[in-house]
């Protein structure tokens, strides 16, 4: 049977790890990649008589985050705690949020193959990372650093029905959070990860059919080729007669498969009840009302303007909007030039093509928005033409040259119509053979002519008014 | 008629007059150390100590001793030696919590209360003996052997915090630290002949004290006095921003212990004067709220209706905490790990928790595990939490008709070692009249109100409603002094402190 | 109850005469604490917290650490820098 008799639901829950200097539940500082148990204090070690209090600023992320997402913001929610035996958890439990989490509902909206979708999410809660273990030998070696850091924890409907669906959703996500200054997105680290839950059936079906989880997948092409994977693995298990377990599943990139992951114990039973230690969290309007008058443009709705006020195309817009440096960069631009589709296509193919081969991005480029503005002025005027703005450019990104500068020390372009008349006629009486051959119709002579004139005014005459100069000059000696 | 003894200041206490000795230069803080440390060995058979931190304690004592001589300014329980039950953390001492699980734990942090007293220049002497992490009512459940009451050292201190109490009965030290979850400093202080507090849930800071149950678990002082318990309390208490559950509210100045009770409401529940109750104690009580009425104290009856679910209520709530608190103690990062071969983590865990657990801890832990397992949760912790809210409005209701709520503290003076060991229900079922202020988040003194007929100490309680210790150690206060005088000692007691 | 299973989520190893002894004398407290069945807390809010207070939040600010040294000797196992525990998959 083909893939297209059958559907996939998939649903994504995203660990998202705040922007803070200090843990979710204690003071020890979040930092990556320090020395095994350097980040550690009574909480994060969960010694006996150590109690965790709550960093104010990971409340705050979590509400930008759910306002952003469109979420309800609930004004009271309360932390509790999940139970499981392991290593990398001191404290025997994982101070999360269970029945009353901090956001619920929202939505993400985000364009798959060039269709706008919409996507909802359940809800959005703060919980605490585990530590990390690490198998060395016949043993494994525990790490506290990361435990305790603080987490919001995206959980969407199951909603998708692709790994493109998966892909652009995560994608949109991850640059909303960056956006937002919520996370700093680094999915290396583990700062930006995915669970996703997949299950097929049968194109009609309305029930669900059994899911597995797919854990801890943290970059975009993984998450496409996983849940491709196994999406084909579980549709050939049910079409040759077998069932799905539902169980948690790992990737393996090297040999591109999901391979089952021995459950952590039998039966699951996380015990969760609302942690004594902790009060409710209720948040005031004014607080809330405060974080949502401080939430920046997000880059969909920024992308959206550029195209409404600027004229861009939604793909340079889109190129324009992946990170709030280019979106700045080129508005700048735009704003001071007042053609924003010129300003697009310098900032894209000029500005992000030359940064792009040095593995740069805008926030190191040597040419200051204001540097191309005057550039871009100095086109728009004709002192320039493009081709000697190119080459402006180029010096001002290698050399630092103003573009002033640069026009002072080349000169800019010839539009005075006397003087290339002047340089037009010198070139016509210097070559009379060849006027005789364009007088009779060989057109291609033409080029002959251009090329003389602009050798004669060292590619500095307008070529516009070069080729209408000639035409009329030709003209007038038939 | 003991009328007019209303008017005197309050009894005495030892604190304040070992600070004053210290002051007017009569003796030195190294002097009173020494002492302790010379009571504590002479006292050794009660059982008392887990760890006695003689050096330091000596070494503290001879730097305030210099701090006094250099004419600098020393805090209010300056050279006072206090010893502190083993469940509160103390950096450099060890701290086990009666249990074998931490055997040999020696914290790298202070509680905060630790800090305050040393801040306060206190001594720190040492750590108490315990029932296992204050699971028990009698401190027979440490890994390192019972306690003993030195009024008979036959018989139990109570407990959970037994060492708290003996060592302060015994003369060893003038006052010490306990932990009250369901009584266990008011019943051990009952049992030892002692006034302790057990403040309102919140005044004192939780932050390193060993969890028990998060919920109910608070810090209290224990002494021979109440201005003893009055001078702790007030060092000890307020805000602590390492703890979340920590009050804002400012402690009140106990200056007013001697002001008299005249006009005081004075409730008394029917219910804690039920079957069950040992009639010298009832007697003892009875006569104690007589004495109150006498003075002008108004006597009404109250109803706490819901006082017979608080032992079940308590026993879920509790359980179903600890079993939680107690999962960090795994054999990983600290405390004991089995030494036998074992094939993967989980049988280490499995095995190092048999190891490291008492019968008692265990039985709790499963039945807490078990009140919070998927498909019991709700007929039982969150049914007790219900009920709890119940035990809660019965004494928002009484505190509608009355200042203060008395009776006794525990329904027997203290037993014989080892004869309740034998059922557990009957144990707990003893902590009926400190349970349901616990549940509640009030506040409860016990104070000293007579003996039985075989000499041993018997107990009130009163009862106040949150942020209440000023008021019920007031009434502690006038009923010290109302009590006709009884200078008897216990049996194993250290003379000259 | 199912002693095993409770045992086992509670990572507590128990020979048979423990099982044998808590099974009966839990069951004993369990029956007793059945009394609660018969209280009316229809619409009873569970008390989660005593106090009436708001949670206290701490600023972002990074604290004291503690000394890996001094907190890995008190480990049953560590390599000095991260404790050491049989391996897990």
């Amino acid at each position: 049977m083909a893939r297209a008799d059958w559907e996939a639901v998939i649903g994504l829950e995203i660990h998202v790890q705040l922007a803070t200097a200090t843990k979710l539940f204690s003071a020890a500082p979040v930092s990556f990649g320090d020395e095994p148990n350097e980040n550690i204090d009574p909480v994060t070690l969960g010694l006996p008589g150590a109690l965790p209090v709550v960093n104010a600023r990971a409340v705050e992320l979590a509400v930008r985050l759910g306002l952003a997402m469109g979420c309800e913001i609930d004004r009271a929610s309360r932390f509790a705690r999940k139970h499981y035996f392991y290593p990398d958890l001191p404290k025997g439990y994982q101070i999360s949020q269970f029945e009353e989490p901090i956001c619920r509902g929202g939505v993400v909206v985000c364009d798959v193959d060039g269709v706008e979708k919409r996507f909802r999410l359940t809800r959005i809660h703060l919980e605490e990372d585990a530590g990390k273990n690490v198998h060395e030998g016949g043993r494994s070696l525990v790490d506290l650093n990361r435990a305790g850091t603080a987490l919001c924890e995206v959980v969407g409907e199951p909603e998708l029905r692709s790994p493109a669906d998966a892909v652009a959703y995560m994608k949109e996500l991850h640059q909303i959070v960056v956006a937002l200054g919520v996370c700093d997105g680094n999915m290396e680290q583990g700062n930006f990860r995915c669970d996703a839950n997949v299950s097929v059936r049968r194109r009609g079906e309305t029930r669900l059919g059994t899911r597995t989880e797919i854990k801890n997948v943290n970059s975009f092409r993984f998450v496409g080729r996983a849940l491709e994977y196994e999406i084909d693995r579980q549709i050939a298990l049910v079409e040759s007669g077998g069932a799905v377990v539902q169980e948690t599943r790992g990737w393996d990139d090297e040999k591109g498969v999901t391979r089952s992951q021995r459950g952590k114990e039998d039966a699951q039973d996380y015990r969760y009840f609302p942690d004594p230690d902790l009060m409710e969290l209720t948040l005031d309007e004014a607080f809330v009302e405060r974080v949502r008058s401080e939430l920046p443009e997000l880059p969909r709705a920024r992308r959206d303007r550029f195209v409404r006020d600027f004229g861009l195309t939604p793909y340079d817009a889109d190129v324009l909007t992946q990170s709030a440096a280019r979106a700045a960069y080129f508005e700048a631009v735009a704003t001071a030039t007042g053609d924003g589709k010129t300003a697009a296509n310098w900032v894209i193919n000029e500005v992000l093509g030359a940064l792009n081969k040095a593995g740069l991005d805008v926030e190191s480029s040597p040419v200051s928005a204001a540097a191309l503005a005057d550039l871009l002025g100095l086109l728009g005027k004709g002192t320039l033409s493009s081709k000697m703005a190119k080459d402006c450019f180029l010096a001002m990104y290698q050399d630092g040259v103003a573009p002033a500068a640069w026009v002072a020390k080349n000169g800019g372009q010839i539009t005075d119509t006397g003087a290339i008349e002047a340089v037009v006629r010198e070139v016509l009486d210097k070559n009379p053979e060849q006027v005789q051959e364009l007088l009779s119709g060989k057109d291609k002579v033409l080029g002959f002519f251009v090329g003389q004139i602009m050798k004669a005014t060292r590619g500095k005459a307008n070529p516009q008014q070069v080729n209408e100069i000639l035409a009329r000059e030709v003209e007038s000696r038939r | 008629m003991a009328t007019t003894k209303a008017d005197a200041g309050p009894k005495p206490g030892v604190v304040a007059a070992l600070v004053d000795a210290q002051r007017r230069g009569e003796v030195t803080a190294t002097a009173l150390v020494e002492r302790s440390i010379a009571a504590a060995r002479a006292t050794q058979t009660l059982n008392a100590w887990t760890h006695l931190a003689a050096d330091k304690a000596l070494a503290r004592a001879a730097d305030i001793d210099r701090r006094r001589s250099r004419g600098e300014k020393l805090g209010p329980l300056a050279g006072v030696p206090v010893g502190v039950k083993d469940q509160i953390v103390t950096r450099g001492i060890p701290t086990t919590a009666g249990s074998r699980i931490l055997e040999g734990w020696v914290p790298p942090y202070d509680a905060t209360v630790i800090r305050r007293l040393e801040a306060a220049d206190a001594i720190v002497l040492g750590k108490l003996n315990q029932d296992e992490l204050a699971m028990g009512s009698s401190s027979e459940s440490s890994a390192v052997g019972p306690v003993r009451n030195p009024w008979d050292p036959a018989r139990v201190p109570g407990g959970s915090s037994g060492g708290s109490a003996a060592a302060v009965a015994a003369g060893v030290c003038p006052v010490s630290l306990g932990t009250d979850t369901g009584g266990s400093i008011r019943q051990p202080a009952s049992f030892c002949g002692l006034v302790g507090l057990k403040p309102t849930y919140g005044r004192v800071s939780r932050h390193g004290a060993v969890a028990f149950a998060s919920s109910l678990d608070q810090i209290g002082p224990l002494g021979r006095t109440v201005a003893d318990v009055a001078a702790v309390f007030e060092v000890i208490a307020g805000h602590d921003p390492q703890d979340a559950t920590s009050l804002t509210a400012p402690v009140p100045a106990m200056d007013d212990l001697g002001e008299a009770v005249a006009g005081l409401r004075v409730g008394v529940p029917g219910e804690y004067f039920a079957s069950g109750l040992d009639p010298f104690v009832r007697a003892a009580v009875d006569g104690a709220i007589a004495l109150l009425g006498a003075n002008g104290a108004e006597v009404v009856p109250v109803e706490l209706p819901h006082t017979r679910y608080a032992v079940a209520t308590y026993y879920l709530v509790a359980t179903a905490e600890a079993s939680s608190n107690l999962s960090r103690l795994d054999g990983v990062r600290y405390g004991h790990r089995t030494v036998s071969s074992v094939k993967d983590i989980g049988e280490l865990y499995a095995r190092s928790r048999a190891e490291g657990f008492g019968p008692e801890v265990k039985r709790r832990i499963l039945l807490g595990t078990f009140a919070l397992s998927h498909g019991y949760y709700d007929a039982y912790y969150k049914k007790a939490q219900q009920v709890r809210t119940l035990i809660r409005r019965d004494f928002e209701q009484a505190f509608e008709r009355c200042d203060v709520i008395v009776g006794p503290t525990s329904p027997v003076t203290a037993f014989g070692l080892g004869e309740r060991l034998g059922d557990p229900l009957q144990m707990y079922l003893m902590d009926i009249y400190t349970i349901p202020s616990s549940l509640a988040g009030n506040t409860s003194v016990s104070v000293p109100c007579g003996f039985d007929p075989e000499g041993m100490p018997i107990g009130l309680q009163i009862i106040g409603p949150p942020l209440g210790e000023g008021r019920i150690l007031r009434v502690a206060g006038q009923l010290e002094r109302l009590l006709p005088a009884d200078e008897r000692k216990p049996r194993v007691y250290a003379e000259g402190c | 109850m199912d002693i095993e299973k409770v045992a086992k989520l509670a990572r507590i190893e128990l020979t048979d005469a423990e099982k044998e002894r808590f099974s009966a004398e839990l069951d004993a407290i369990l029956a007793y604490v059945e009394e609660l069945a018969a209280v009316d807390t229809e619409g009873v809010e569970p008390t989660t917290h005593v106090l009436p207070l708001a949670l206290a939040m701490r600023a972002d600010e990074v604290g004291e650490k503690l000394d890996r040294a001094e907190v890995l000797a008190a480990a049953p196992a560590h390599d000095g820098h991260a404790f050491i525990v049989p391996k897990v998959l």
